[in-house]
């Protein structure tokens, strides 16, 4: 394979150009370019975007290597587009020593498809109880900068004040997984009209919602960073609206199946739709997308989150939560903020590749499609439309909720450190 | 109609059909012979995942007098217990030829899950799944109302029906809600509003936490069974304060209209949401809600499995 590449006729910020990449590095970008030696790639139609970097993923390695390892989940990454991932902390066993997290460091770099990133958990085992070897994990080869204990909240206030203060000492961020245990024992999905219906025990919003607000007060009060996970409703967005208005430092995500899917879905009880955060309704989709276009939320990231099958052939309380995110990402954005008016392509590429990366503190990405840096580029074609087929995805698991949805837009072409890994048709 | 898994499965129409259909296997197996030869060579499941006698002796008589065979799978000693899948289980049915599983299970949804998928071709019944509807159980509530307070009818129109107790938890009040609301008559729940649903206030109902004021204005009052777990849930303070407020005493019968029935889906627990001489008294139709529920069972099974011709079940 050639490491010479020549982009030709895709749209860059609002203008047709040329990239030429070699070296690993973006070489030159302009009109009608020639490159020695380059792999021509004809991207009429396609629209180049930053490499995508996702701050939220379960690789499942080490301990659930049937649902998904570091090499499945990197050649899904790649297909959808990403050049880095943050592996969450919630393996087995759990990523809460230097330890685990070197190894799912090393095992990315071996697959060699992204930069994969380890989340280092904030409590030994995830149990909220002891503060886990923070230092060790920053200080480890794979530079941990996102503590979470993700799956669980850091419930205990003074655990999540001690480890919002910790992290200040190497620039860390804690992202916290919202939700009130007590408020959500045996919770099964959005508490309202259809829950009352369906019979499942309701998961209120104010669950997440009490939580955002005292942890936008504590990281005030510290003055440290705190990253809300998964943000999925309309009045968890209105707290960190007012946080970010009195200069507290916090940052929000969105996932893309909350951008698109509501509580409707789980009249079917097929569980598919069962998600930790549960999917909401309408009103608070609508408030996600406005709050991703205005910036109150600052990114998208996937919780990207491998199943085997038997944990979702079953019973709706029987079945795993969680659901696929990586290959359909940037279709779900392209649906729900860019045809609808509400994005453009340059800021994509904000919310899903500069900002995360800030966030994360992830040095070699989010610097945008620059002459002299590295190449991580994902040519996008928006109006090529594709059917989801869950049997043809690169992910291990084939929990997808958009399965035979047909969705818009298609990555036709993935660029990590200028090496092709992922090419549509390929 | 293949599936009778919610009362949103049927039509007006539908639930009319089945009440009157019951109404004639009532008659027909009123005599000494008990029995009808309808679903001869048919096979029916009892699937019941969950502890419950009275619904699935109901279910077990009303396939036996349409001469059907019946199998009963209870959860206790069964694969299910052991961890099988649901899916599993619902192949193996399959494997052994049910025309027709009747679901008991504790999970929202089963018998929607053993339906929807491709693991079986037969029917399905939900008898009661965790705490979203037991249709079958409204389905011979609405034909009991009917036999006491509609005179050549075929719609409950006009009635006002209260629902009293525990709403949040009850599939009896979910299923209930649906079909009364179906036949035209109007629904009143009264319940402490710990008992009540976040989203109730969509349902087409009145909510009263006033059962003294609603005991007087009603034509039927519809008692639930309180488990005695919720106290420690902190749904109510005891029991006392419970029946305090919401128990069906003889002060309140006393205050019912002259014509107004006293219903339970039972079990019941006497002396917490009912006192002895309530469930014992002359407005009590308790005991006859459970010999209406075979009737109305079998006009389900009937109704589902009568049109469908046998020779569907063949080996492969």
């Amino acid at each position: 394979m050639s490491s010479k590449y020549l982009l030709q006729n895709v749209e860059l910020e609002g203008k047709v150009v040329d990239i030429a990449i070699a070296d690993g590095l973006v070489k030159e970008i302009g009109p009608s370019l020639s490159l020695e030696g380059a792999t021509k790639i004809d991207g009429k139609g396609s629209v180049a975007l930053p490499g995508l970097v996702d701050l939220h993923t379960h690789l499942r390695e080490p301990g659930k290597e049937d649902a998904e390892t570091v090499q499945s989940g990197s050649q899904a990454g790649a297909r959808g587009g990403f050049v880095a991932l943050s592996a969450m902390a919630n393996t087995s066993p759990v990523a809460d020593t230097a330890g685990v997290v070197e190894q799912v460091f090393r095992l990315g770099q071996e697959a060699g498809l992204l930069d994969v990133f380890p989340i280092g958990a904030v409590t030994q085992g995830l149990h909220g109880e002891h503060l886990a070897e923070i230092g060790a994990m920053a200080d480890s080869v794979a530079r941990v900068r996102i503590f979470s204990d993700d799956g669980n909240c850091v419930f205990d206030p003074l655990m999540m004040r001690r480890a919002l203060e910790y992290v200040k000492k190497f620039d860390g961020v804690i992202a916290q997984h919202a939700q009130e245990p007590r408020l959500t024992q045996d919770s099964q999905m959005n508490e309202g009209f259809v829950s009352s219906e369906l019979g499942l025990k309701g998961w209120p919003a104010i669950a997440e919602e009490s939580i955002i607000a005292r942890d936008v007060l504590l990281a005030d009060h510290v003055q440290a960073r705190l990253h809300i996970c998964h943000v999925t409703t309309r009045g968890g967005v209105e707290i960190i609206r007012w946080a970010k208005s009195r200069g507290i430092q916090v940052t929000a995500e969105v996932t893309p199946h909350h951008l698109l899917l509501t509580d409707e879905l789980a009249r079917s009880y097929d569980p598919i739709y069962k998600v930790n955060p549960p999917l909401r309704t309408e009103s608070d989709v609508m408030a996600l997308r406005e709050a991703l276009a205005e910036g109150v939320i600052d990114i998208v990231a996937t919780d990207h989150a491998p199943h085997p099958a038997e944990t979702k052939e079953c019973e709706w309380q029987a079945a795993s939560f969680g659901m696929l995110g990586l290959e359909t990402a940037l279709s779900i954005v392209n649906l729900t903020m860019v045809q609808s008016g509400l994005m453009n392509w340059q800021t994509v590429g904000e919310r899903m590749s500069a900002t995360p990366a800030k966030i994360g503190r992830y040095e070699n990405h989010g610097h945008g499609i620059t002459v002299g840096k590295a190449a991580h580029i994902t040519i996008m074609n928006p109006h090529a439309t594709h059917r989801v087929d869950r049997d043809l995805l690169a992910s291990r698991s084939r929990n997808t909720p958009f399965h035979g949805m047909e969705l818009p837009g298609q990555v036709q072409a993935t660029f990590f450190n200028g090496t092709l890994t992922f090419m549509a048709g390929a | 109609m293949k599936h009778l898994l919610s009362i949103n499965d049927l039509s007006e129409a539908d639930a009319i059909s089945i009440l009157n259909t019951a109404e004639e296997l009532a008659k027909a197996t009123e005599g000494p012979m008990k029995k009808l030869p309808t679903l001869r060579g048919r096979t029916i499941v009892n699937l019941f995942a969950e502890d419950s006698t009275r619904t699935r002796i109901s279910f077990e008589a009303a396939a036996k007098r349409l001469s059907a065979d019946v199998i009963n799978f209870s959860a206790k000693g069964s694969s299910l217990s052991k961890g099988e899948s649901l899916k599993d289980t619902a192949q193996t049915l399959q494997a052994m030829g049910a025309d027709a599983v009747i679901i008991r299970h504790s999970a929202c949804g089963a018998a929607t899950r053993l339906a929807d998928n491709q693991w079986m071709t037969g029917s399905v019944v939900n008898a009661g799944d965790g705490t979203h509807e037991h249709p079958s159980q409204a389905l011979l509530d609405a034909y009991t109302i009917r036999r006491h307070l509609v005179q050549g009818g075929d719609t409950l129109a006009g009635l006002h029906v209260a629902i009293v107790g525990d709403i949040l938890h009850s599939r009896v009040a979910r299923s209930n809600v649906l079909l009364l609301n179906k036949l035209g008559a109007k629904v009143t729940l009264v319940a402490p509003p710990t008992l009540l649903p976040v989203g109730v206030e969509q349902w087409p109902v009145d909510i009263s936490y006033d059962l003294d004021h609603v005991i007087e204005i009603v034509d039927v009052v519809m008692m639930l069974r309180i488990q005695l777990e919720r106290m420690s849930e902190m749904f109510f303070p005891n029991a006392r304060e419970y029946s305090r407020y919401f128990s069906l005493n003889s002060d309140r019968l006393k205050k019912m209209k002259p014509h107004a029935i006293v219903m339970h889906p039972g079990p019941m627990n006497r002396g917490l949401e009912i006192t002895a001489d309530s469930a014992d008294s002359a407005r009590s139709v308790i005991v006859e809600q459970v010999a209406n529920g075979v009737n109305v069972r079998m006009a389900i099974l009937y109704l589902l499995l009568a049109g469908s011709g046998s020779s569907e079940v063949t080996s492969s």
